[in-house]
């Protein structure tokens, strides 16, 4: 059993389990399942700075910020209780790909060749963390969610906004990992 | 009725642009959030496990080289779509007994522009927020300057926010 849990599981295993989280919300306190606005509680509790957007009573929406801190919690105990010590598999061509870039290790579901602590410190490592940490930032609240408040709890509850939102992340991750990805990772 | 308008507009900017908000009025020990706590917990393995905070299968998904990210989505939201429909039908309550609401989402053009800016930074850090978390309890400790950069962008969301279209 300890075997089968510590290999990697498959998406019909974990896609019906995340959909699990949106009824087990509901039902536990009324929340509506979304990860993004944590960033803004975090804002709102940290530096507020006067801006009316953080203006608001944060202390109601401290069981998000539970959330994503058992969400840590969740990646710590995954990775020291109940991980399997093979290299992560990925799809000939993507690893073919990622070699001509320099990405050679597949040891963590993070690549330590262009995201680690010295890398920060160079113009494709500040793009890819700095930057693009940025854009999830900003983008997320202008679109008022992400994949989970979005794509897994807006779709869930049939609205179309959340469609058009779901769709537009996709053009931006297409436009980003085939386009204009390659020329960061040549840098 | 003062406090009650008070508590009705607090509300109102607690949902601006925001899918997740506490809809329950009922007021709670702090201890309450602990089951929060464990849900994220349970859901932070599943994210490790099935390998949704991979850097690789997010790059897979984009370049359409594996099933596994639509799998998940596309399962996730089936699940997610059937309980909604059921607590609906049902009339299911939570464990206070408080009726379930689900805020409805407006169409506001940030869903477009921003998703743009989002999906942007998702191909280029490989995660979206949740996984972000997850990524730094395995150890990625330099994914706190993704999730800070992270806190920094909403942070200048919320003071541009009346000179974006929306």
């Amino acid at each position: 059993m300890m075997e089968l849990i510590k290999q990697p599981w498959a998406w019909y295993v974990a896609g019906p389990l995340i959909g699990l989280t949106v009824p087990t919300l509901l039902i536990i306190g009324n929340k509506t399942f979304g990860i993004s606005s944590s960033l803004r509680h975090i804002c709102a509790s940290c530096i507020p700075a006067n801006i009316p957007f953080f203006k608001y009573n944060w202390r109601k929406e401290i069981w998000n910020l539970s959330f994503v801190f058992g969400i840590f919690l969740g990646g710590v105990i995954a990775i020291n209780l109940l991980s399997d010590p093979s290299p992560v598999e990925v799809n000939p061509k993507l690893t073919e790909e990622l070699a001509g870039y320099g990405i050679t290790s597949f040891n963590n579901l993070v690549p330590e060749d262009i995201l680690n602590w010295q890398s920060l410190f160079t113009l494709k490592g500040f793009l890819l963390m700095v930057v693009g940490g940025f854009f999830v930032g900003f983008g997320t609240r202008y679109a008022g969610g992400c994949t989970s408040g979005h794509a897994i709890m807006g779709l869930s509850n049939l609205q179309w906004p959340s469609l058009v939102a779901t769709i537009s992340f996709m053009i931006g991750g297409f436009v980003m990992a085939n386009l204009l990805l390659p020329l960061i990772l040549s840098l | 009725m003062q406090q009650e308008t008070d508590v009705i507009e607090d509300l109102e900017i607690r949902s601006l642009d925001s899918v997740c908000v506490n809809e329950s009025s009922l007021e709670h020990k702090w201890y309450h959030n602990l089951k929060y706590l464990v849900v994220g917990l349970l859901f932070g393995i599943v994210f490790v496990k099935a390998e949704v905070i991979s850097w690789y299968r997010i790059h897979e998904m984009f370049r359409l080289q594996s099933f596994h990210m639509y799998g998940i989505i596309g399962s996730a939201v089936a699940v997610g779509a059937v309980s909604v429909w059921l607590i609906k039908k049902f009339d299911v309550r939570t464990i206070y007994g408080e009726p379930i609401k689900i805020p409805a989402k407006s169409f506001s053009k940030g869903q477009i522009y921003g998703g743009l800016v989002f999906g942007l930074g998702w191909a280029m850090t490989g995660a979206c927020p949740g996984p972000l978390f997850a990524q730094i309890g395995t150890g990625a400790t330099v994914i706190v300057v993704t999730l800070l950069s992270a806190v920094a962008g909403t942070w200048f969301y919320g003071l541009l926010r009346d000179k974006l279209p929306h």
